[in-house]
């Protein structure tokens, strides 16, 4: 970018977040880099997805420092929050499309709200997102309670990816997809980084996804980061949480094998 | 960043256009033209290549106009090429023409007259295919009603309690003060006119008569298919939504049974309760207003009403009150058991809901009216 980018996109520090009188983080550090995928587990309420909403600005924090593309976000005003809030995209666990609007519509909003394009080139651009996300141009007319889960998410991460953000928000992309389906959107994840060279911040659970995909993890627990680096640090780790997580049932013995050889 | 710019120059058999600047989303608006007067480029040239190599940066929205320009190019039979492409735009280049960009035609709207026709034709076999809903869930009460009957432990007591409070007790206040309301304006609208006749007095047959045989009723029904009848369709719908409805489906109980049956009989019970309590709040006010405006004792009221109205008026209004509830509930449940699964729907029945079972309260309150005049009360 022609302002130069610092090599963190991201920089939150000493984030501290309250629910009720409940301290859900306490003094969370944390740098997302330019162009790196950055997987984010934790226990269920560890507050993973506390971390990206406060973030994204959904929360309101105690203490801290949360710094997005070199901005302040407690010192920026209205008009910068605005620009912000166009450079990233968010893919929410539910997808959270427009039910009244068509699939179409739901990726031309942000566009239509941000860029006063033409029409043909608003709609042309809708398309264009749809087949990077693997969709067929004919889902454009459908409305969300038409598609399947997977193809809800698809259409989240078209639009999520609607203004060519710099940043990109998952939250938990491959929960409720069968295998298979994971699998594409995890390589689906993986083209539209490498093409598009955005920074992912990705909230998840699935192991394979956070091995396939992820450059580095960031493991979340009472209310710290306990542990961040890539796979093959988190493989070798000592804390107890980690080593339950990560050499538990669910996980795979190739890869184990692989931090070996 | 500046924005991005697009220069022609001829070279040799072909026709080059440089493009520099920043071909990005932000500058879409201003870019759009420029592919746009560059594929009207009249040239006798055969050949027209895209040179990139001075672009800043490339995103989706310019690699789909440079993209379109060498479709549209193509398609006019133009030998086409992109030059100078760096490496790291590649993968995005070949995603963006990878597409189709095609989506299948709409399929052809008819004339106005038979698309009109048609949705008259659509509309009229929905409200037939309601009338059968209503019908089958009346099916469907009754039987859980009978099955209960015979075996009593089963019907769900502690929910019909629950549901009467919030139908019938927490009703009571908004009933009574709408009710004194239109029974005062009743009066007052009544004295104003009587009184040019000198027929002041008869106000109070006009109260008495329209209040217990006709308003009581209608007006408490009206605001019980606003408040509990909305309440109840979309308590429903967002169980059918979250999938608690077939989540008691497959544990073996009957939804009418569990759901539906508490509700319906709670509204049997609090809308005659209602409408007594309506009906003397209405009499109250139309009294108050009549004593103060229009100067008419109490005791003169009292004694006035007691010689206008029988027994048979308050009987006609009360006896309406259960078949009124009975419709409200059943409309009230068949359109929360119709909620799909987005929130527009949710909202769409409730609306629904609300508005036919007024409507209906009102259809029923007719039928009444000629009922009761055929057999001469």
């Amino acid at each position: 970018m022609a302002n130069g980018h610092a090599d963190a996109v991201i920089k939150v520090r000493d984030l501290v977040v309250d629910f009720l009188s409940h301290r859900v983080l306490n003094g969370v550090s944390l740098d997302l880099l330019h162009g790196e995928i950055l997987g984010f587990v934790g226990a269920s309420g560890a507050g993973k997805s506390t971390l990206a909403r406060t973030i994204i600005g959904l929360l309101p924090k105690r203490a801290g420092l949360i710094e997005v593309l070199g901005v302040d976000i407690d010192k920026a005003d209205d008009g910068l929050k605005r620009a912000i809030d166009r450079r990233w995209g968010i893919l929410f666990q539910q997808g959270a499309l427009f039910s009244s609007l068509t699939v179409g519509k739901n990726i031309e909003f942000p566009i239509r709200e941000y860029l006063r394009l033409s029409n043909r080139l608003t709609t042309e651009i809708a398309i264009a997102k749809l087949e990077m996300v693997g969709l067929s141009p004919d889902v454009y007319r459908d409305y969300p309670s038409e598609l399947s889960g997977g193809m809800i998410k698809r259409v989240a991460l078209a639009r999520a990816l609607a203004l060519d953000p710099e940043i990109l928000f998952l939250d938990e992309p491959t929960s409720g997809l069968d295998p298979i389906s994971a699998g594409e959107f995890d390589q689906l994840i993986l083209t539209l980084q490498e093409t598009l060279g955005i920074s992912v911040f990705m909230v998840t659970h699935d192991l394979d996804s956070l091995h396939r995909v992820c450059d580095r993890i960031a493991v979340l627990g009472e209310g710290k980061i306990l542990e961040i680096g890539t796979m093959d640090k988190m493989l070798t780790s000592q804390h107890p949480w980690l080593k339950a997580y990560f050499h538990g049932a669910r996980a795979h013995a190739d890869w184990h094998v692989a931090v070996k050889g | 960043m500046t924005a991005g710019t697009l220069v022609s120059q001829a070279r040799g058999d072909g026709l080059d256009f440089a493009a520099a600047g920043s071909w990005t989303a932000e500058h879409a608006r201003t870019l759009e033209p420029l592919i746009n007067a560059a594929t009207r480029h009249k040239s006798p040239v055969r050949r027209v290549a895209i040179d990139v190599a001075r672009v800043d940066h490339i995103d989706t929205y310019g690699a789909w106009l440079i993209e379109r320009a060498l479709r549209t190019w193509n398609s006019q039979g133009y030998e086409t090429r992109i030059i100078g492409l760096p490496e790291s735009y590649r993968g995005l280049f070949d995603k963006v023409s990878a597409g189709t960009h095609k989506m299948t035609p709409m399929p052809r709207q008819g004339n106005a007259i038979v698309t009109t026709l048609e949705s008259v034709g659509r509309t009229m076999t929905l409200v037939g295919a309601d009338v059968i809903l209503l019908a089958q869930m009346l099916g469907a009460l009754v039987i859980a009603f009978l099955r209960v009957l015979v075996r009593p432990h089963t019907f769900r007591f502690t929910s019909m309690v629950n549901q009467l409070e919030r139908v019938g007790w927490n009703a009571v206040p908004i009933i009574l003060l709408i009710t004194l309301l239109i029974g005062a304006i009743l009066a007052q609208q009544g004295i104003f006119h009587f009184r040019r006749f000198g027929a002041d007095i008869y106000v109070v047959d006009m109260v008495g008569v329209l209040v217990l045989r006709e308003l009581g009723v209608v007006i408490v029904c009206i605001m019980v298919a606003g408040r509990s009848g909305s309440s109840y369709t979309a308590e429903l719908g967002s169980m059918k939504m979250r999938e608690e409805i077939d989540a008691l489906r497959t544990m073996g109980f009957d939804p009418v049974e569990v759901l539906i049956l508490p509700r319906i009989l709670a509204l049997v019970i609090a809308v005659p309760i209602l409408t007594f309590l309506g009906s003397m709040a209405a009499l109250y006010g139309g009294g108050l207003v009549s004593w103060l405006y229009g100067g008419i004792n109490p005791a003169v009221f009292i004694s006035r009403l007691r010689d206008a109205i029988s027994i048979e008026s308050f009987e006609v209004g009360m006896i309406k009150a259960p078949f009124m509830a009975v419709i409200i509930g059943l409309v009230a449940c068949v359109e929360g058991l119709q909620v799909q699964g987005s929130a527009e729907s949710l909202g769409t029945k409730t609306t629904d809901s609300v508005v036919k079972s007024i409507f209906l309260v009102i259809v029923l309150d007719g039928a009444f009216a000629i009922f009761f005049a055929s057999i001469g009360i």
